[in-house]
């Protein structure tokens, strides 16, 4: 299908996306990669009288080490961040769930900040900064701030951004040991999970596991490794309010999350140890 | 400075598709691949799904691959596009194109303007690529003619600039 109708403003300085944001926020929406506001708008699943385009921001295209964290900027794509040696070195996880996110044609324009502003419930990337306990910045003409990557999307497909504000970059807290995991299930690779699971090891000793998918955001459980994984699992997943559509049912959310959530944890332990 | 344009706005967009400058009009809600086709009068784009599944319409953007149905003209303003017009001069065809003939990799050819950008892309990127990751790259295009088998085996015998 076709969109319908909207204004279009190009800012090439982060300054004018903010000013533009001030000025149009209510009725605006920020581009990224495109690949998922593209389809909404051509279904027409989403409008907005005004597209901003930020994919002509340099500043936004950045990797950078940041105090214990790795900053990716909000334009970086998806692509490039899978060929980072800092992406493979500081944020392991991500590179995992990468690989698993859309397909080669489009990760080579998708963005990180993108995907995670669009919060989809399944999307990996969301998956794994909140796994990571990871930090969205963002900035608005009012300022910036950051905001636990945990507390960001508040049901799927929205956030807390504020109409004015846009995403500005990501914070990967540095994690530089071999124990991290990922898996999903999905109906071919490449297409959407139905349950996403992420698991990374701090220390050998402590675990977040985050499952993706099920809810309509970004679940994780955190705790220390030795006990009985299946029990650990299996008392969160259950207290999961799983999602119910034609897709997969709650039922089968639940099962697979179990299943998947013991599998991943264990992969990451024995990697760790 | 921002560029900006109402929605009803008729935007003069300037591009170079395939190494020549072109010159076009397009709203800003215009997509890319129908601004290649209708304005452009460059037909090897399809457009198929319009929501960035098919893979049809996968051209170059700029040294990357793009879904052309999402992305807007307008975005396109100094770009620079590849297509499946600039792989050949008109009635030759590159050897890749010659595989796909010797291997039976096209039955409609719908699906196949898009296949070819993202497979020239994708052997620039990776010369020697396993069977997995062609099948792999492949997974981001549909066909529903042929299958995939011929493909895999055309884009195998011209990797590494094997027979």
């Amino acid at each position: 299908m076709k969109p319908a109708s909207f204004a279009y403003i190009r800012p090439e300085t982060q300054d004018e996306a903010l000013s533009a944001l001030a000025e149009h926020g209510d009725d605006a929406l920020v581009l990224a990669g495109g690949l998922s506001l593209g389809a909404m708008l051509n279904m027409r699943l989403a409008f907005a009288e005004t597209i901003i385009d930020i994919n002509r921001i340099p500043a936004l295209n950045r990797i950078e080490r940041v105090d214990e964290s790795l900053r990716t900027g909000a334009m970086v794509r998806q692509a490039d961040a899978l060929k980072s040696a800092d992406v493979s070195e500081a944020a392991p996880l991500l590179r995992l769930g990468l690989q698993n996110v859309g397909h080669y044609q489009t990760r080579s324009r998708g963005t990180l900040g993108g995907s995670v502003a669009h919060a989809d419930p399944s999307a990996e990337i969301p998956l794994c900064l909140a796994t990571l306990d990871g930090v969205v910045e963002l900035a608005s003409q009012r300022g910036s701030r950051r905001v636990p990557a945990r507390e960001f999307a508040d049901t799927a497909l929205s956030t807390i951004r504020e109409p004015d504000e846009m995403v500005e970059a990501l914070h990967w807290p540095i994690h530089t040991g071999a124990g991290v995991a990922f898996q999903e299930i999905a109906q071919r690779h490449g297409d959407f999970a139905i349950v996403a699971v992420a698991a990374v090891i701090r220390n050998e000793t402590e675990f977040s596991l985050g499952f993706g998918g099920v809810e309509g955001v970004p679940r994780v459980l955190d705790g220390m490794v030795g006990g009985s994984v299946e029990e650990t699992v299996g008392a969160f997943v259950d207290e999961l309010d799983a999602m119910d559509d034609p897709r997969a049912s709650a039922e089968y959310r639940i099962g697979v999350a179990r299943h998947l959530g013991v599998q991943t944890l264990r992969q990451a332990q024995e990697l760790a140890t | 400075m921002s560029a900006k344009f109402e929605a009803d706005a008729r935007v003069r967009v300037n591009c170079t598709v395939n190494g020549k400058r072109h010159t076009g009009y397009a709203e800003p809600r215009t997509q890319l691949c129908d601004f290649l086709r209708h304005e452009l009068h460059l037909y090897g784009t399809h457009v198929g799904c319009e929501h960035g599944v098919c893979g049809a319409c996968t051209i170059t953007l700029d040294g990357r691959l793009a879904r052309s149905c999402m992305t807007y003209a307008v975005q396109a303003e100094g770009a620079e596009i590849g297509t499946v017009e600039g792989l050949s001069e008109p009635g030759t065809l590159n050897p890749l194109q010659r595989a796909f003939s010797d291997h039976g990799a096209l039955q409609c050819g719908f699906c196949t303007a898009g296949i070819l950008i993202s497979t020239t892309y994708f052997l620039a990127d990776n010369p020697m690529p396993s069977e997995q990751e062609v099948r792999e790259m492949l997974s981001g295009h549909l066909c529903r003619c042929t299958g995939y088998e011929g493909m895999v085996r055309a884009i195998l015998s011209v990797a590494g600039g094997g027979s």
